[in-house]
């Protein structure tokens, strides 16, 4: 990674990244100065931006050069308050870059699937401000301007949740609110410490360039350790990772259809990208010597999440405690810390993002309908809705992770590279699969299942629009667990990077890996277990011997 | 090359699922179950031709992999969708895609009128597909795959008629206890990648061979295989899940639950035989002994069902055990053999129960059959092939698989031998049960049931007993007239006596007033007697309701004994009394099925007959199916110890216990000689109560664990929370003397905190 800063491979005029993050925000303020006569125009005007977002991102998906993935591309940078260090430096690796597809992909399929239910205006302005956040948060190579994103992102959210959602909106988005910014400002006093401690031990200038900070290494253990647990506090709330999880279910229950979908699918993210790129990059070290204490509360994660979202009552509550037994599982094979845990640990946040984003607009879709999520309340919806069952059925074995559909290849990976750090906790870890078909599939049964009474005989089925939605959720997760090549072999490059960076910055770390036997090929078999034979004797036959 | 076709035996079952799924509706019913017939012909053609491709190399040399794509490509880590084709994965696809093949022909007839029968094939291929990539598959990831694809479409297909609760319940409970044997499974991976670095089974194989994987490694793998294996084959303790799949359609039953899918972990246990070679020998062991035992155990229970579907369900676990106990014996070919002899006979029995379902207006249970040997001959002539071959009765092709496993047992432990010998006996008695109680004697479906006949003396009796009340309630209405008539005798009385004192004190010689008197004591000595009268006449009614009752007492009594004497047969019951389900009954007529249902148990009655050639003990040039799967196996395969007088005996025991099984079940079911009861004990039909006792588990403690976590969640976690929020509030509110927003102060308490820390930082580290 010692050639981050060198420019990226393809060579474009165009600062895409900063369009990336710009578009959607000046598409907000666009959306302000669009009359209110017309509300269909806020939409489509939404859509429109989103969609362009959409197509830039595609192109730089093709445009990604995955010979170099561990470097920085299309790096766009500039000064921004040059007196204290921060820059405006936007860049994209192999580890960001599925994400930033993902929420590229995800912010035109929500706007197009749900309609907002009043003050449509500052609705679409809200979700448009908060496409712009994320972006940046995962293109951010400055730490300040990292900062200030992740903070952008919740004010969206928190009026998203507030205004549009349902039942304890006010409380939830308070909720929400006040439990991320807790662990932000442990994030403020992180990212301050680190640029300032940095430039005393050195003595250059502050700098918040993350891989100048990352490179520089300058911190002492100690105060590295501390200042590495300022963040995980942040992205810990984030993630969420137990026990600083409550705000999840509320958050998730209340929001309103496309605010789940988002959060659920995108802003996870944050936290486990955050503890990726800025936990272990810029503290290898005390990543390593908290490593086994993530995995721990990542499994604690999956199991209690898992056991939790069982007992829950309401559809949308169930699906968003099953978020944090997914998200544990990114968490272990993140701090596995080795090829196969990473790789899993991203993949995970991709497939999660696909699969749980799919389901709340499932779940959704019901509500729409039927106006309740009680899961006792709903009932035999297969026989009226049978191809709205159907797709219900493939998203969730995605997210139980039958192997063939994308869930099984990144939680698989996580398990695997997890196993090799931390045998024991992934064992337990992987009793999480058992309890996920249990809570999923009782839920299946019990909305599905049965004969339908009442008002859910009369259940409407998928629309042809609502099918359209679905198809590209769909695709993704056949081709995501049928060929995830393409998107394991962008990543690759980024995690044997950030790998070689712990085994360069961090005496006695060795990556836990296989051992490795013999490499076989089919011929080989052949003479093996001869010997055996021929030394012994041959099996009696009834005739031959006695009876012979 | 012919061998480089392997990819188009999973590919046509695809192929029919991919042409159903996007035009199933259009092609209806029977095109539907056509394509998907066609899909599995042309699958069994082309592993057909693989194994002739097979057949032409040299024994050692049949080995082949064909790679198609990297699958998952990451680091060391790197698998292919590829298929390794040998002989042991070629048998496996054969018998798949054969009697795959014919259970889908049945399936068209058997699916019949279904609403959604496009929907069933459609489920059917993708089976199909699976199953052929868990066989077919070069790595375990891929047999995982393959594994859980199966695991997915035995789930969809319990509960395909998932209206009724109860399948729906079936369904989930196949899929979630498959899990936990498929939580063994990927560990099992986890530790075989660590140890060696790839999860390819040449390199597994080759590793093994070449001592680089530990013992206690290679022991752990095998424990931990065992368990993904004992799921899905249905072992103790994880068996439960098999006998409620039965809720699925009856060709499902005979497709997954017995020919192909309960087989994998028999196969995958076979397939990295290198691996259990090197584990500890208590690891093996524990493979025999779980195999052992829940053959014992199935077989026990299957004495005592009534359910046709579910005696052969039990029957299944318990033959899989046999193969478990041959595995871990290291009889791998003996296992197979059964394997394949297992799916023909099982298979056949399975449509066969089918085909008496199917005609029996979905009735299952078998105390209402009897004597349909005339009316379905063909399903009651396969059947009986069908019981012969499972009975090992010889040369019926099930006889000659299960005496090689059991020679093998008692070569490595007699008392394996012996529990294999009781089940034996078992096997054989409670498959003629089911025959008897199907096939033979009379036809019992139009008589008027126990329970029936219980129910109309029951209506008898409630009806006395009835009688009794009102009689009862008689007297008290009557009892009451008595105190009321008397109450009226009274008055009347003391008008009398008040008439007299007037009569006494009249003055005679006022006549008008003396008239008067005289007329009104006239009318009070009246009153008196009629008065006297009704006290006489109720009194009376008293005692006739008094009678009244004794009557219908007495007909209670009469009634009972009635229904004592007449126990169940129809004495006393005239047709008139019959509930409308008799009559129903009487009126129909079971039928034979159609062709589409019959050609198939024809061929697989011929192959349960005729499968044991494959491997004939008699000759060592007879053991083909040993020679043919050999090179598999790398000299792992335990060598018999025995001589050839000793296999005589032993096979004539066995002869002549399954004889025994079957001759109790002739004195008990056709000569009734022995009571019933006797043998169907209740803690038998309820499955030695363990199902029972794992649902109330999950039911009470398991369920009550999961909601204290969940009130653990929302009330101590987030109590916390909340609390703190709570704290922080109100000191807030005692600092705060403007109302500003809530978030707005957390918001500034935040902020001074962070400037706070700041500066702990920056002092800190300055000094």
């Amino acid at each position: 990674m010692s050639s981050l800063l060198a420019a990226s491979s393809a060579d474009v005029p165009f600062p895409i990244l900063s369009a990336l993050v710009v578009t959607p925000f000046l598409g907000a303020l666009l959306m302000l100065v669009l009359p209110n006569g017309r509300p269909e125009y806020f939409k489509q005007v939404a859509f429109l931006v989103s969609g362009a977002v959409a197509g830039m991102t595609a192109w730089v998906m093709v445009e990604f050069d995955k010979h170099t993935a561990d470097e920085f591309q299309f790096v766009d940078s500039a000064e921004w308050i040059a007196g204290l260090g921060i820059s405006w430096t936007l860049g994209l690796d192999g580890i960001s870059l599925w994400l930033v597809v993902l929420t590229a992909a995800l912010f035109p399929l929500t706007i197009l699937a749900i309609e907002a239910e009043h003050t449509p205006k500052a609705y679409y302005a809200w979700l448009l401000l908060l496409e712009a956040g994320v972006m940046g948060v995962f293109l951010a190579l400055d730490l300040f301007a990292f900062f200030v994103f992740f903070e952008i992102v919740l004010v969206p959210m928190y009026f998203l949740i507030g205004q549009w959602g349902h039942g304890a909106r006010a409380y939830a988005a308070t909720k929400f609110f006040v439990y991320t910014m807790f662990g932000s400002a442990f994030m403020l006093v992180g990212i301050l410490a680190t640029a300032f401690l940095t430039a005393a031990e050195t003595g250059n200038a502050v700098s918040f360039d993350l891989v100048y900070l990352a490179e520089e290494q300058a911190l002492a253990t100690t105060t590295a350790r501390w200042i590495f647990l300022s963040f995980a506090v942040a992205f810990a709330v984030k993630v969420p990772l137990f026990p600083v999880h409550t705000w999840l279910p509320d958050a998730h229950t209340n929001a309103p259809t496309a605010g789940s979908v988002i959060l659920a699918g995108v802003m996870l993210k944050l936290g486990t990208y955050g503890l990726l790129r800025f936990g272990i990059y810029l503290f290898p070290e005390a990543s390593v010597y908290f490593a086994p204490a993530l995995v721990a509360l990542g499994t604690i994660g999956i199991i209690y999440g898992a056991i939790a979202a069982t007992m829950q009552k309401d559809l949308k509550r169930l699906v968003a405690y099953s978020s944090v037994a997914h998200l544990g599982f990114i968490v272990i094979g993140t701090f596995a810390l080795n090829t196969e845990g990473l790789s899993g640990g991203l993949l995970q946040m991709v497939n999660h993002g696909i699969s749980t984003g799919a389901l709340f607009l499932l779940v959704g879709w019901i509500y729409d309908r039927r106006h309740t999520r009680l899961i006792a309340e709903l009932g035999g919806l297969q026989k009226p809705a049978p191809v709205f069952a159907a797709v219900f059925m493939v998203v969730m074995l995605s997210s139980v992770g039958l192997p063939g559909l994308n869930g099984f290849v990144g939680e698989f990976l996580a398990l695997l590279g997890a196993f090799a750090a931390h045998r024991w906790w992934a064992i337990v870890a992987a009793t999480g699969v058992v309890i996920a078909a249990l809570y999923l599939l009782w839920a299946y049964q019990r909305v599905f299942h049965g004969p339908a009474e009442g008002d859910n005989a009369e259940m409407k089925d998928l629309t042809w629009s609502e099918g359209a939605i679905m198809v590209p959720f769909l695709a993704a997760i056949f081709v995501m667990g049928l060929y995830p090549a393409p998107v394991l072999e962008r990543m690759e490059p980024a995690v044997d990077a950030l790998i070689e960076h712990i085994e360069g910055n961090v005496e006695d770390f060795d990556e836990a890996d296989a051992d490795q036997g013999e490499d076989l090929d089919v011929d080989d078999l052949k003479d093996l277990g001869k010997k055996k034979d021929s030394k012994a004797t041959d099996e009696s036959a009834l005739v031959e011997g006695g009876a012979g | 090359m012919l061998l480089d076709l392997a990819f188009l035996i999973p590919a046509f079952p695809l192929l029919g699922f991919l042409v159903i799924l996007v035009a199933g509706r259009r092609l209806g019913e029977p095109g539907a179950g056509w394509v998907a017939t066609m899909a599995m012909g042309g699958s069994f053609a082309a592993a057909a031709a693989v194994f002739l491709g097979l057949l032409g190399e040299d024994a050692d040399e049949r080995r082949h992999v064909q790679t198609l794509w990297e699958w998952v490509p990451v680091g060391d880590f790197s698998v292919d969708i590829g298929f390794l084709v040998d002989p042991l994965s070629i048998t496996m696809t054969l018998f798949i895609t054969g009697v795959g093949a014919l259970i889908h022909l049945y399936s068209i007839g058997y699916m019949h009128g279904d609403e959604n029968f496009s929907k069933f094939f459609l489920y059917l291929n993708l089976f199909a597909f699976s199953m052929l990539m868990l066989v077919l598959g070069d790595n375990l990831l891929l047999t995982f795959l393959g594994w859980e694809g199966v695991g997915a479409c035995s789930y969809f297909l319990i509960s395909f008629w998932f209206t009724e609760e109860a399948n729906a319940t079936a369904g989930k409970k196949a899929f979630v206890t498959n899990r936990i044997g498929d939580w063994g499974f990927m560990v099992a991976t986890f530790l075989i990648f660590v140890t060696i670095g790839s999860i390819e089974y040449v390199d597994i194989i080759g590793n093994a061979e070449g001592g680089h994987i530990s013992e206690s490694t290679a022991t752990w793998i095998t424990v931990l295989l065992l368990i993904g294996a004992a799921g899905k084959s249905a072992q103790f303790p994880l068996y439960l899940w098999l006998p409620d799949a039965m809720a699925g359609p009856t060709p499902v039953s005979a497709l997954i639950h017995a020919a192909t899918m309960v087989t994998s972990g028999i196969y995958l246990l076979t397939r990295v035989n290198p691996v259990l070679a090197e584990a500890a020998s208590w690891s093996t062991d524990l493979i025999a002994w779980v195999g052992a035992l829940t053959a014992l155990f199935a077989a026990t229970i299957a004495v005592a069902q009534n359910d046709i579907k579910k005696v052969l369900a039990y029957s299944t676990v318990s033959q899989l055990g046999y193969m478990f106990l041959a595995v871990g014996i290291g009889a791998y070919i003996a296992a197979i053999f059964h394997m394949i002899t297992h799916a023909f006979f099982k298979a056949l029995l399975f449509l066969g129960s089918g085909s008496v379902i199917h005609g029996m207006h979905h009735d299952q249970d078998m105390r209402h059959y009897g004597g349909l040997q005339k009316l379905m001959p063909i399903t009651s002539a396969t059947f009986i092939v069908g019981w012969l071959a499972i009975a090992g009765v010889p040369p019926f092709s099930g006889f000659w698989s299960k005496d090689e496993i059991l020679a093998y047992a008692y070569d490595v432990n007699p008392v394996l031998w012996v529990i294999g010998l009781i089940t034996a006996l078992l096997t054989a008695f409670y498959m003629s049960r089911q025959v008897f109680m199907t096939f033979f004697g009379e036809y019992r479906y139009a008589d008027v049931r126990p329970e029936e006949i219980s129910e109309i003396w029951d209506t008898r009796f409630a009806t006395a007993e009835a009688a009794v009340a009102e009689a009862e309630a008689g007297i008290g209405v009557a009892e009451d007239g008595i105190v009321k008539a008397q109450e009226k005798l009274d008055k009347a009385a003391e008008k009398l006596e008040q008439r007299e004192a007037e009569m006494a004190e009249a003055d005679e010689s006022d006549e008008k007033a003396f008239d008067k008197a005289t007329k009104n004591l006239e009318k009070a000595k009246e009153g008196v007697v009629k008065a006297q009268e009704t006290v006489d006449e109720v009194t009376v009614s008293v005692d006739a309701a008094r009678a009244g009752v004794d009557t219908a007492r007495a007909n209670v009594e009469t009634v009972l004994a009635a229904a004592a004497s007449a126990g169940d047969d129809l004495e006393g019951i005239s047709d008139d009394d019959l509930p409308a389900a008799v009559k129903e009954r009487r009126e129909f007529h079971p039928h034979e099925s159609p062709w589409q249902m019959t050609v198939p148990l024809i061929l697989l009655s011929g192959a349960a007959i005729i499968a044991g050639v494959m491997n004939l003990p008699f000759s060592k040039d007879l053991h083909f199916l040993e020679k043919w799967l050999e090179p598999t196996l790398y000299g792992n395969k335990h060598k018999l110890g025995l001589s050839g007088g000793e296999l005589w005996i032993l096979a004539t025991i066995a002869v002549v216990i399954g004889a025994v099984g079957i001759a109790a079940a002739v004195a008990i079911y056709l000569q009734k000689r022995i009571p019933a009861e006797k043998v169907e004990l209740a803690i038998l039909a309820r499955g030695w109560r363990y199902d029972e006792a794992v649902t109330d588990f999950m039911g009470g403690p398991g369920r009550k664990g999961f909601d204290l976590v969940a009130w653990f969640d929302a009330t101590i976690v987030d109590g916390i929370v909340n609390g703190t929020g709570r704290l922080v509030r109100t000191a807030g509110g005692r600092l705060r003397t403007l109302q500003t927003g809530l978030v707005r102060s957390y918001a500034a308490l935040v902020a001074v905190g962070a400037v706070g820390l700041i500066a702990w930082f920056l002092v800190r580290t300055t000094f």
